[in-house]
């Protein structure tokens, strides 16, 4: 491929069509600019689809509830490690933009006066963290983001945003003088044809990137596309140690069993069938938080307690509870079952490992959407041109953690606010173009060029096998010294492997050997960095748990890390802790 | 485009649309393209959302158009 890549201009480019990405590209299409958003797939087939739970706002339709108590919930929820102004931002936001949804047109579910129905949610309080639950999360059933999906797609389409269905982004182009982003180097899948698509303003919105560990509850498509192109031009990757894992998954599939079957009395078993949560949680049992499950049955499996050939997962045991509870109170538990574990519950326990769900890390940006490095002796030095919003970026407000239903609101606010930002720069200085550097798309070329050239290598489905296992392996729910070590070592042979892939289909159309192989060097970022980071991290905070520092180090950790690609180092910044308007909430042992 | 390149063309493209939201359905997909290279009524149902999809597929809802009623049949046992 020698001939110029052909360039294609907008005003700005929205990479990835889920809930931030929809709700950002609306801004920038209502504004009048040129939009193109470039998703992989069709937008409402974004992961946003799976969100089951709700949208947190403190609307206070049925309990008293205030941003204030909200705030403090978010604070505490992340462990001390999210950014208080930002979080701040967030809950003061939340209650406009679900009623602009609602005005939207999306189905909630009411109180019979009409008002938006709110159901409580875990970590969600009333004043600062009582015994009292708020009322805080707005749904539609239980197909949450499945609305909001549809609802935003349909403004869009109002809007006259344009969607680019089946473009796959492929690198950043830099301005050498200044490090703006000045447009994406993307791959149309139809044709096969790769292009410059310039722009004044970036905005990457690609999601979660899940698929890193073996037991994933994400879709295919989450392999940390922006991630990936973000750390290869230079960009730092935030706090990518902090992954939230669900207890039950199904061993082998990753596909949630939901909290609601431990509620109705199913129980977890090792080999032996001893109902091992009565040594960890004596009181709370199987019902003990997330984690604390999460690393009972980690420390069942690495003790040699694991159940299967392998002694690598344990099992959920339900049967006793009868088939009248189980078709009527766990509707669809069954099927589940029975389909992906090929146990039927009714009978026989069902395997299940902790999987991995939501990434708390990402693209370091401020409140603003706006993407933000280090440089020297100031942390939050803008990067011109480049936003990024929902589980892509690290905004902070999840910090170590995040409490459930808060990441529909970030994909809300911060996709508002990002949009409104890059409205906002464009509109208050317009300047023309750019133009583009001498060897815009040369790494992409190169990276092409290589596959299309390699007639032998290694196997992109083999490499991707063992980088999931080795992440499983070596940097799960429940972190020990050794492992995180030889981890490391492991996946830098993996990165290694990776860079001799080969594809035996060389078609230029439609050709997913060669779509598989570039999402593989994304997950190869994400997770190098998730590693790295992890075994640097000499504490437990939130989803860090580490067998050799067991307690929080505020002291000493109660910083961001930033992980660089480039001589796979890391760097430090500060957690902000101060909020804009109110008394910053000062650490405290987190218990609930 | 010979015929050998169009039918290669096709399941491609129906292997992409099976890149779905949902977990579920991804999993369910892959293993069914395992057996089959192509499936025109697979392509026509890959159309509609996600999540109704899936109810379908897990037997959670049989309201189903009549034209799908092989391929749901046939995913259902995959």
């Amino acid at each position: 491929m020698s001939l110029a890549l052909p360039v294609r201009k907008y005003d700005a480019i929205v990479v990835g069509a889920g809930g931030s990405g929809m709700r950002a590209s609306l801004e920038l299409a209502r504004a009048g600019l040129k939009t193109a958003v470039l998703t992989k797939v069709f937008p409402t087939r974004s992961h946003t689809v799976a969100a089951q739970g709700g949208i947190a706002a403190p609307l206070a339709n049925s309990t008293e509830d205030n941003w204030h108590w909200h705030m403090y919930d978010t604070v505490k929820g992340s462990d001390y490690l999210g950014d208080q102004d930002a979080i701040e931002y967030m809950c003061r936001r939340a209650n406009e933009v679900v009623v602009e949804l609602e005005h939207m047109g999306m189905p909630f579910d009411r109180l019979e006066n009409g008002k938006i129905y709110q159901r409580p949610f875990g970590g969600h309080t009333q004043d600062y963290g009582s015994a009292k639950m708020a009322m805080r999360a707005c749904a539609a059933a239980d197909r949450t983001g499945h609305a909001m999906l549809h609802t935003l797609y349909q403004q869009n389409l109002r809007a006259n945003t344009q969607f680019l269905v089946e473009w796959m982004a492929l690198d950043l182009i830099r301005d050498p003088q200044d490090g703006a982003v000045v447009g994406v180097t993307a791959l149309e899948m139809e044709t096969g044809e790769v292009s410059i698509l310039q722009a004044k303003a970036v905005l990457f919105a690609t999601g979660g990137a899940g698929r890193i560990y073996a037991a994933s509850t994400n879709a295919f498509i989450n392999t940390g596309d922006g991630l990936g192109i973000a750390a290869r031009a230079g960009v730092p990757l935030q706090d990518m140690e902090f992954w939230q894992f669900h207890p039950t998954g199904v061993y082998g599939a990753g596909v949630l069993i939901t909290e609601g079957v431990r509620g109705e009395g199913g129980y977890l078993i090792n080999k032996d069938g001893e109902r091992f949560m009565e040594r960890y949680a004596p009181n709370a049992k199987d019902l003990a938080s997330r984690d604390v499950v999460s690393r009972a049955m980690t420390t069942e499996i690495k003790e040699g307690r694991g159940c299967g050939p392998e002694a690598d997962h344990v099992l959920l045991k339900l049967d006793h509870l009868g088939p009248e509870v189980i078709n009527q109170r766990l509707p669809g538990i069954r099927e589940i079952a029975i389909k992906f574990a090929n146990a039927d519950p009714v009978r026989e326990p069902v395997p299940v490992v902790p999987t991995v769900h939501y990434q708390m890390g990402g693209i370091p940006t401020n409140y603003l959407g706006r993407v933000v490095v280090h440089e020297g002796s100031n942390h939050e030095s803008i990067v011109p041109g480049f936003y990024a919003a929902g589980e892509c970026a690290c905004v902070s407000v999840h910090g170590a953690n995040r409490l459930g239903t808060n990441s529909l609101l970030d994909l809300l606010v911060f996709g508002k606010a990002s949009g409104e930002q890059v409205v906002k720069d464009l509109q208050t200085s317009p300047k023309p173009h750019r133009n583009l550097p001498k060897d815009a798309g040369e790494q992409t070329r190169a990276r092409l060029a290589r596959l299309e050239a390699a007639g032998s290598g290694e196997r992109v489905a083999d490499v991707f096998a063992e980088l999931r296992r080795t992440m499983q392996a070596h940097c799960g729910v429940f972190r020990f010294p050794d492992d995180l070590a030889k981890g490391v070592e492991r996946m830098k042979a993996v990165a290694e492997r990776a860079a001799r892939v080969y594809i035996q289909d060389k078609a230029r159309t439609f050709n997913t050997a060669r779509v598989e192989a570039l999402e593989l060097d994304n997950l190869v970022e994400t997770a190098m960095s998730t590693i790295v980071s992890a075994e640097a991290r000499k504490e437990s905070r939130g989803a860090q748990a580490r067998a050799d520092f067991p307690e929080r180090d505020d002291k000493n950790w109660m910083k961001h890390t930033l992980w660089y690609k480039e001589g796979n180092r890391l760097a430090y910044k500060p957690v902000q802790l101060k909020p804009f308007t109110v008394e910053a909430f000062e650490p405290k042992a987190r218990t609930y | 485009m010979d015929a050998a390149a169009d039918s290669r063309s096709k399941e491609m493209r129906l292997r992409w649309k099976c890149r779905r939201g949902l977990l579920e359905l991804d999993l369910v997909l892959e293993t069914y393209l395992q057996r089959t290279r192509y499936d025109g009524e697979l392509v026509e149902l890959l159309d509609l959302p996600d999540n109704e999809i899936w109810d379908f597929v897990s037997g959670r809802r049989d309201d189903y158009e009549q034209r799908f009623a092989g391929i749901v049949a046939r995913l259902r046992a995959t």
